[in-house]
């Protein structure tokens, strides 16, 4: 691939190309960040067959990337809900979902599309974790409520 | 391959019954094989499948039919199952094979199959006396008898039950609760003779005899005898005594149901006999299963064992033909609400009058005020009978010691008290699981209570513990309140259910056990390979999936490391992702890293050095471990690299199923009680120890004294320092169950400290199973054995030590050798990062440095 990186091919308008297959180990995956939103995870399976998932496990967060791959399927990293590659969906007898992404693959390339990467699901967060960052806002004895924590 | 059969090439299965046994076999084969087979049914009852075990519940009024059907006919529908409801089988054509049935108006139908299941369950016997054809007198099977009885209590007012076995006692219970005067007539000299010792029975009569139930002991019944209007009206015994009986329900016995299959010439003796994959003798195309089978010589009644016969059959049909059937343990519970009783195996002890029974010992708790009792049988070190009545809280903890074969010698002494008495911490008066209130939790790691697990086992029809464990997530995490859920397993869902399996598989993904995988890849193929890859185990085991799941593959991955060091590659993509990032995952996706502090001591540079990656990276907690370490709390996944090297300290492996800590006191060098150098050898066995991988965390600790600062008493090994030398002690544990460490040897100098510890962690990463601590390993395969492997065993010892010394020597340290160690540095960062305007950021192609 010759294209410069930050431009898809014209007859890929609205495609991103993110990296080649190799670039993700089998049964494994990487993480795609962005402007907006939480990362994006892309799975490989064992026969290459690759899937895009929002990195965050609908039970408490967890980011999927980082789980067991096997079959079609991920288990999260956190408490082990076990998550439907191709429909996001959390296995039976659990309940929930993840967004899923659309992905194309040509010629090893992985692409995902620009339009979702940008405001896909961009409002979903994960759980906040530490003394800093969890303390709630809170009111000060003399004043406005003020925000603890920020940035 | 392409495991989908086409609909053109499907066989057909045809099952005659459509009991709890039978249809279970075919939920497990619809799970494993979805599309093999075209089948069909043949149920002689009008209904669908429901759970006979509740019977007694509906009969009490404290159920409904429509609360126990397990499967309604709209599952049938969905899984494309042609049900015959109310169509006896009448006839097997095994020359042409086909089935013949008769339905309910006379007609009769004819299914071919190509393979058949008999699952015709079992009829109760009728005793051969006059009078037992009258109107009113029932047996106690199915729903038609069950309704009758209910009608009949509507109308009448006395019954007698003939038969003081389970269902006697839960037919007398159930019929009085509908207001009947009820009189029991027993054959035997106390009730429940098969399950209870005298002792035992007389509280269990007394208690019933409070209800109102009268009791005939030694009894036997002559005749039944016609009232005015032609329906039964009183029973006559030897001795001559008359009863008024309206209702005369006869519960002496079931035997197996095998009429049909003597028509067929199949080889019978009280029951089908069938071999391991539940085939019968006669006919390998022609199956049995449940309550009609005779298996090694044993017919089963009671549901656990026939849904262990179910799973068998449903992997033979799927043709995995990996899985046997070796028979079950069985334990029973009455089904009569208030009265809790429990037995299981021999427990009549040596007054059975067997010959092998001789050498039976006893331990007996009585308190008939309060209404206890409980009778434990030993055998030669070795739980192998209960029988419990009053407090049956821990019917389960004894089943699973006599299941597993537990050395029961070191917990002899409290073994009466229950599991509870144990040291278990912060878990006491959870028990009697019946008498906890609905919004009690039950699981602390999943905050689960009561009242969902009961309406989860209620409505979803739930039989085993995994089941719970998968619908409600109670005990699926630290595992401490799982006697509590089988308690409460076995109060709802009856006493048949299956309790914690004999030889439980490693995960979905197989039938082997963790024992059985073991050993599979010690031993080599018939050619002289060996298994060195995950793959190459999934396709000479017979995995049912193509990659294995986040159970087993970490446990395989674990198992060909440390059977082939050096010869076998590990797999990151099969290890948590703690291990495959060697730092410990928080809940908000950041990371902990805790580098390794060796015996606790530190020095000015390392704590200058760990502030100044404090600051440089913000990261936002600094905590104190309870192994004498600093762990950094919220690291991101990006700085993990950065944060290893600019610590420059060795990995703590914090994150890993290896050795974490060496814990130790001051000692000798400073402290005016030290009467040995703890540190030094504190951190001499962790320069030695350090990068071991075991099945699970390995802890250790020295204390200098006695006094034992270091609390060595609660440490997989715990060392402690005497005048004389040191003691050592094994498979302690501080965690979800408090063990205290077991004394195994005391030695003189700290090389043999060394060589004792080290040979010791060695046999437990041979022989323990993944995931197992060592309390539990050693529980399992008792202190006996370890110390003559350990302690017995001079020449053993020291191979084991050496072969310990030789896996490690190479191993590297990941944080500073990570190529060495495998650690794929690309999963640290982003892939890509794609900017708001649409351009992206790549990782740099493979070869150019970061």
């Amino acid at each position: 691939m010759n294209a410069p990186s930050c431009n898809p091919s014209p007859d890929d308008a609205g495609w991103i190309r993110i990296c080649r297959i190799e670039d993700i180990p089998p049964l494994g995956a990487r993480r795609v960040a962005r402007a907006q939103g939480l990362d994006v995870a892309v799975f490989r399976t064992a026969d290459d067959r690759i899937f895009a998932l929002l990195d965050r496990c609908p039970h408490r967060g967890g980011p999927l990337s980082q789980g067991i791959v096997f079959d079609q399927r991920v288990a999260c990293p956190l408490h082990n809900w076990t998550i439907g590659l191709s429909d996001g969906k959390a296995a039976a007898p659990d309940e929930g979902c993840t967004p899923t992404f659309q992905v194309r693959v040509t010629d090893g390339e992985i692409w995902l599309r620009a339009d979702e990467l940008a405001h896909h699901a961009v409002d979903l967060t994960r759980p906040i974790a530490g003394p800093a960052r969890c303390a709630p806002t809170v009111s000060a004895p003399n004043g406005p409520a003020s925000l603890v924590g920020a940035g | 391959m392409d495991m989908r059969t086409h609909p053109r090439d499907r066989q057909r299965l045809v099952m005659i019954g459509n009991g709890m046994a039978g249809v279970r076999a075919l939920e497990e084969l619809l799970q494993l094989a979805p599309d093999r087979y075209d089948i069909a049914v043949l149920g002689a009852e009008p209904h669908p499948n429901y759970n006979r075990i509740l019977l007694s519940p509906v009969l009490a009024g404290e159920q409904t039919l429509q609360d126990i059907v397990l499967n309604d006919w709209d599952w049938y529908r969905q899984h494309g199952i042609t049900l015959h409801a109310g169509c006896t089988a009448t006839d097997i054509d095994r020359a042409r094979r086909r089935v013949r049935g008769r339905r309910a108006d006379g007609t009769e139908i004819e299914v071919p199959y190509d393979r058949l299941i008999l699952a015709t369950g079992s009829i109760p016997f009728m005793l051969p006396i006059p009078g037992r054809e009258l109107p009113g007198v029932l047996a106690y099977r199915d729903i038609a008898d069950t309704l009758a009885m209910i009608e009949a209590a509507q109308r009448h007012r006395h019954a007698v039950v003939i038969g003081g076995g389970l269902l006697g006692l839960e037919a007398a219970n159930g019929l009085a609760k509908r207001g009947m005067e009820v009189t029991v007539v027993h054959v035997a000299p106390w009730l429940l003779e098969r399950q209870l010792d005298p002792v035992a029975a007389g509280l269990l009569q007394r208690a019933l005899e409070q209800r109102g139930l009268r009791f005939l002991l030694q009894a036997h019944t002559e005749a039944l005898l016609p009232g005015a209007d032609g329906r039964v009206g009183a029973v006559r015994l030897k001795d001559g005594t008359t009863i008024p009986a309206e209702l005369v329900v006869m519960a002496v016995g079931i035997r197996p149901n095998t009429a049909l299959a003597e028509r067929a010439g199949l080889h019978c003796q009280r029951g089908v006999v069938v071999t391991d994959t539940m085939q019968t003798l006669t006919d390998p195309r022609i199956y049995a299963v449940g309550e009609c089978v005779n298996h090694r010589g044993v017919n089963y009644g009671l549901v656990a064992p026939l849904f262990e016969q179910a799973k068998v059959l449903a992997n033979h049909l799927a043709e995995f033909g990996i899985a046997r059937y070796g028979g079950s343990l069985v334990s029973t519970k009455l089904k009569v609400t208030g009265i809790d009783l429990f037995s299981a195996g021999q427990f009549m002890g040596a007054s059975s009058g067997r010959a092998e029974d001789a050498d039976c010992e006893e331990i007996v708790l009585s308190d008939p005020q309060a209404g206890v009792y409980k009778k434990l049988v030993i055998q030669r070190g070795r739980l192998v009978g209960a029988c419990l009545y009053g407090d049956t809280a821990d019917g389960s903890w004894y089943l699973r010691l006599m299941r597993e074969g537990q050395d029961i010698e070191p917990i002899r002494d409290r073994l009466i008290f229950g599991e509870r008495h144990l040291g278990d911490g912060g878990h006491q008066g959870q028990h009697h699981a019946a008498a906890l209130p609905d919004d009690a939790e039950i699981c602390g790691c999943n905050g689960v209570r009561k009242g969902t697990i009961c309406q989860a086992i209620r409505s979803k029809g739930l039989f085993t513990l995994e089941e719970v464990r998968r619908h409600t997530k109670a005990s699926a995490s630290c595992g401490s309140c799982t006697g509590l859920v089988e308690q409460i397993l076995m109060s709802v869902a009856g006493g048949n259910y299956e309790a914690t399996p004999k030889k439980k598989p490693v995960c979905g993904c197989t039938e082997l056990s963790h024992e059985e995988l073991r050993q599979a890849i010690r031993t080599p193929l018939a050619d002289g390979r060996r298994l060195l890859r995950i793959a190459d185990v999934f396709s000479h085991l017979g995995w049912k999936t193509p990659n294995g799941c986040a159970t087993c593959r970490p446990a395989v991955n674990y198992y060909l490391i440390s059977t082939w060091p050096g010869e076998a590659r590990d797999d990151p993509q099969s290890r948590f992702i703690n291990e495959r990032s060697h730092a410990n995952i928080q809940k908000d996706g950041t990371y902990s890293v805790v580098p390794r502090i060796w015996g606790g001591e530190t020095s000015a540079a390392e704590l200058r050095r760990i502030a100044d990656v404090v600051e440089k990276y913000r990261i936002p907690t600094v905590k104190i471990t309870g192994g004498q370490r600093i762990d950094l709390l919220g690291v991101r996944k990006e700085d993990l690299v950065h944060v290893w090297r600019d610590l420059g300290m060795p990995s703590g492996h914090a994150y890993a199923k290896a050795l974490r800590t060496v814990k130790t006191c001051v000692g000798s060098e400073w402290c005016r009680f030290g009467t040995q150098d703890s540190t030094r050898l504190g951190k001499e066995l962790e320069r030695a120890l350090w990068r071991m991988y075991a099945p699970h965390k390995v802890k250790l600790a020295v204390s200098g004294c006695p006094r034992n600062c270091a609390e060595a008493g609660i440490k997989d090994v715990g060392v402690v320092g005497v005048e004389s030398g040191w003691e050592i002690y094994v498979a302690g544990n501080g965690g979800i169950k408090t063990e205290v460490a077991q004394f195994l040897v005391k030695v003189r100098r700290a090389e043999e400290v060394l060589e004792y510890a080290g040979a010791f962690l060695e046999l437990y990463r041979q022989e323990g199973w993944y995931l197992e601590r060592t309390c539990h390993f050693v529980a399992r395969v008792g202190l006996d054995y370890v110390k003559q492997r350990i302690v017995q065993d001079d020449e053993g010892r020291r191979a084991l030590w050496a072969r310990l010394q030789d896996a490690l020597r190479d191993e590297p340290d990941p944080w500073h050798e990570r190529v060495r160690a495998q650690v794929d540095e690309r999963q640290f960062q982003p892939v890509a990062v794609v900017e708001a305007d649409g351009s992206v950021d790549r990782l740099p192609e493979e070869g150019v440095s970061a």
